[in-house]
């Protein structure tokens, strides 16, 4: 069976920005590989950008379903991909 | 007997969030037809955008000046950049980008058919970036705000990004249609290839539609193909008029009394031979597909071998 | 006769990151991964930005109205000043990797001596170009790596690629008297030093991919006279197809 490349999740602080957020997702075969791509297809060139890349099996992620009371709370690892976005800012603008 | 059927937990809050607009995220409980639904449709969604890179580039090396060169170039990486998110999206719902690949290079998935038509001159430059991503604007606009957050979101960065295609391609025919006889004769020639194959765009008519329902519940649809196909052809017909070019329909005519023009009939036949595979680009299309992944085999495999090598020699050092 | 040599050297500079975004260009679609397509593109992008800095300049050096799309689509084959390397085609990802890793093993130690050159527009051109092209340096060292020490389909497709295009790479040091008089006038760089760089580089970075370094081996390549392969040709035809097919438009 063909193994494809991993899945990391992305994280970019603009040149303005205060923290780093979640914009999505490529596959790398590695890290450095990882951070090129995420400046490809998430920054275009833009200068002072500071990226982080995670692989996305090493995020752990909490369940945040409401009526958690009939639920196990549980510490899980993320299905895929993390919960914790955060709406762009373009969506204001939309 | 009429068995009532409880609504599980599960589902009663799925409704929910359905109802009150919010977003449904990668980890929530979702019904098993929610999930392949919009596996399916981002899925077709990306492949479009990533099908769609072959008729524009093909003529990046043929473009006529180092500017129009260029922001082609940079039009089609952006489409690149589009199939990549999209992707991204799909994969939140369970299934792996290999798995997609094999979708579309099978034929098992859909893409936008439009693409299956040959980009033959420079005019079709403009045709496309003016039709095409017009049209397709149109329904990126909805899905902004549609219910599966990781969707919505690729949406609102894909958004940000389209406007300049339009608006490339639409500068394209108006440099042709301001320049030399030979030039407006080009422009006209791509909107006459371009025109009906742009409407097909929106999918058949909304009697032979199935599943629009439930489009419309879970935010895929705010519109009915009919309602957006006839929004495009009022958007349009005064663009071609500031352009000085005739849209290839005998029928076209305003209607007073509707608001709207009034437009001919699709070739209903074309249309879903297209959507068969019968289009004449549709093999050629894939076709590239398949090969660029089978020809590229042997270089994921030794990224990844190489990968794992680095990955051992820290060990070896750390140990 | 100094305005010639001068315009001579921006055509030279000029032309090798167009000639190498154009076969770039041809990948777009094809690549092994969508991420490598968007990479490859980036790459050819920051080229012809590059391409019409240097030709937008020499426009305005020779007058008469000339614009760059002139000078980019409209000389005759002898009359283009990259070197052969650049012709190379895109045979297998193996060669895109192999010709761009030696180009950029040549092209930041160039952009380097030029970001000094006594011709400020030179030197505002080649500060610009730096940032972008530490980065295609970067690419294409990881990725000589990736392919010299992966699987061994990788290695020996990347052995047989440097391998072919090893003697091509001579022709970068190789001056002609236009580099001669721009480098006396210290506008131009020195080649020299660049080779210097140039063999240090290659050497360590052949070697951690575990890729022998060929040996050194006469070539007659004169791109930078005007005589090129027959690649050139080719290229060409599809390059300037439009302006050719209607002269004297407007695009």
């Amino acid at each position: 069976m063909k193994k494809e490349w991993p899945v990391w999740e992305v994280f970019i602080r603009t040149k303005s920005g205060l923290d780093h957020r979640h914009v999505g997702s490529i596959h790398a075969a590695d890290g450095k590989m990882a951070i090129e791509n995420a400046r490809d297809v998430y920054t275009r060139r833009k200068e002072g950008v500071s990226i982080w890349v995670v692989p996305s099996k090493s995020i752990v992620a909490n369940n945040p379903d409401e009526g958690g009371e009939l639920f196990e709370p549980a510490m899980d690892k993320a299905y895929r991909h993390p919960t914790f976005y955060e709406l762009p800012e373009e969506l204001g603008h939309m | 007997m009429e068995l009532v059927k409880e609504l599980s937990e599960n589902e009663k809050i799925f409704e929910a969030k359905i109802e009150a607009g919010q977003n449904i995220e990668p980890k929530d409980w979702m019904p098993e037809k929610y999930r392949s639904t919009h596996i399916r449709q981002i899925s077709q969604h990306a492949h479009s955008e990533v099908v769609g890179m072959l008729p524009e580039g093909n003529w990046i090396t043929r473009a006529p000046s180092l500017k129009r060169k260029v922001t082609l170039l940079a039009k089609v990486q952006d489409e690149g950049g589009h199939g990549l998110y999209l992707y991204s999206a799909a994969e939140t719902l369970g299934i792996s980008r290999d798995e997609l690949y094999e979708q579309l290079l099978s034929g098992k998935a859909k893409y936008s058919s439009i693409f299956n038509y040959p980009a033959v001159t420079w005019a079709d430059m403009g045709a496309v970036g003016w039709l095409v991503d017009g049209a397709a604007i149109m329904n990126q606009v909805m899905l902004t705000r549609t219910s599966y957050g990781p969707y919505a979101r690729a949406m609102v960065r894909i958004c940000k990004e389209e406007s300049f295609h339009q608006r490339q391609g639409y500068e394209i025919m108006l440099t042709l249609c301001k320049g030399t006889d030979a030039q407006k004769k080009m422009a006209q020639d791509a909107l006459n290839r371009w025109w009906w194959p742009s409407l097909m765009m929106f999918g058949p008519r909304d009697e032979e539609s199935t599943h629009t329902e439930q489009a419309i519940k879970w935010k895929i649809k705010l519109k009915t193909n009919d309602e957006l196909r006839q929004q495009f052809v009022d958007q349009t017909v005064p663009q071609a008029t500031l352009l000085g070019l005739t849209i290839p329909d005998p029928n076209l005519k305003w209607n007073e009394e509707r608001g709207h023009y009034d437009f001919g009939d699709l070739d209903w036949n074309e249309f879903w031979n297209v959507v068969a595979g019968n289009g004449p680009c549709n093999k050629e299309r894939l076709e590239a597909k398949r090969k660029a992944h089978e020809n590229g085999a042997w270089v994921r495999e030794a990224a990844l071998a190489y990968a794992e090598k680095q990955d051992q020699k820290a060990f070896r050092v750390a140990v | 006769m100094m305005k010639q040599a001068q315009l001579q050297y921006l055509l030279l500079l000029a032309d090798n990151p167009l000639i190498l975004g154009q076969r770039l260009g041809e990948l777009c679609g094809h690549g092994p991964s969508l991420e490598t397509d968007i990479a490859l593109t980036n790459i050819s992008l920051d080229l012809l930005g590059q391409v019409r800095n240097y030709l937008q300049y020499a426009a305005e050096i020779h007058g008469e109205g000339k614009t760059e799309d002139d000078f980019a689509f409209l000389r005759l084959e002898h009359e283009y000043r990259n070197v052969v390397l650049v012709e190379q085609p895109n045979t297998d990802f193996a060669w895109v990797i192999g010709r761009q890793f030696l180009f950029d093993a040549y092209h930041l130690p160039l952009l380097n001596q030029l970001a000094t050159s006594k011709d400020s527009q030179i030197s505002a051109i080649a500060t610009k170009s730096l940032k972008e092209v530490q980065y295609h340096h970067r690419f294409s060292k990881e990725w000589i790596k990736r392919l010299g020490d992966g699987t061994e389909e990788s290695h020996s497709r990347m052995q047989t690629a440097i391998r072919t295009l090893w003697p091509y790479t001579n022709e970068l040091f190789t001056e002609t008297e236009v580099e001669r008089q721009m480098k006396e006038l210290g506008v131009g760089a020195n080649l020299q030093l660049i080779k210097t760089e140039f063999d240090a580089y290659v050497a360590e970075v052949l070697s951690e991919a575990s890729l022998e370094k060929p040996a050194d081996v006469w070539s007659k390549a004169q791109g930078k006279e005007g005589i090129h392969s027959e690649h050139l040709g080719y290229i060409l035809s599809e390059m300037q197809y439009m302006q050719r097919t209607y002269p004297n438009m407007v695009w």
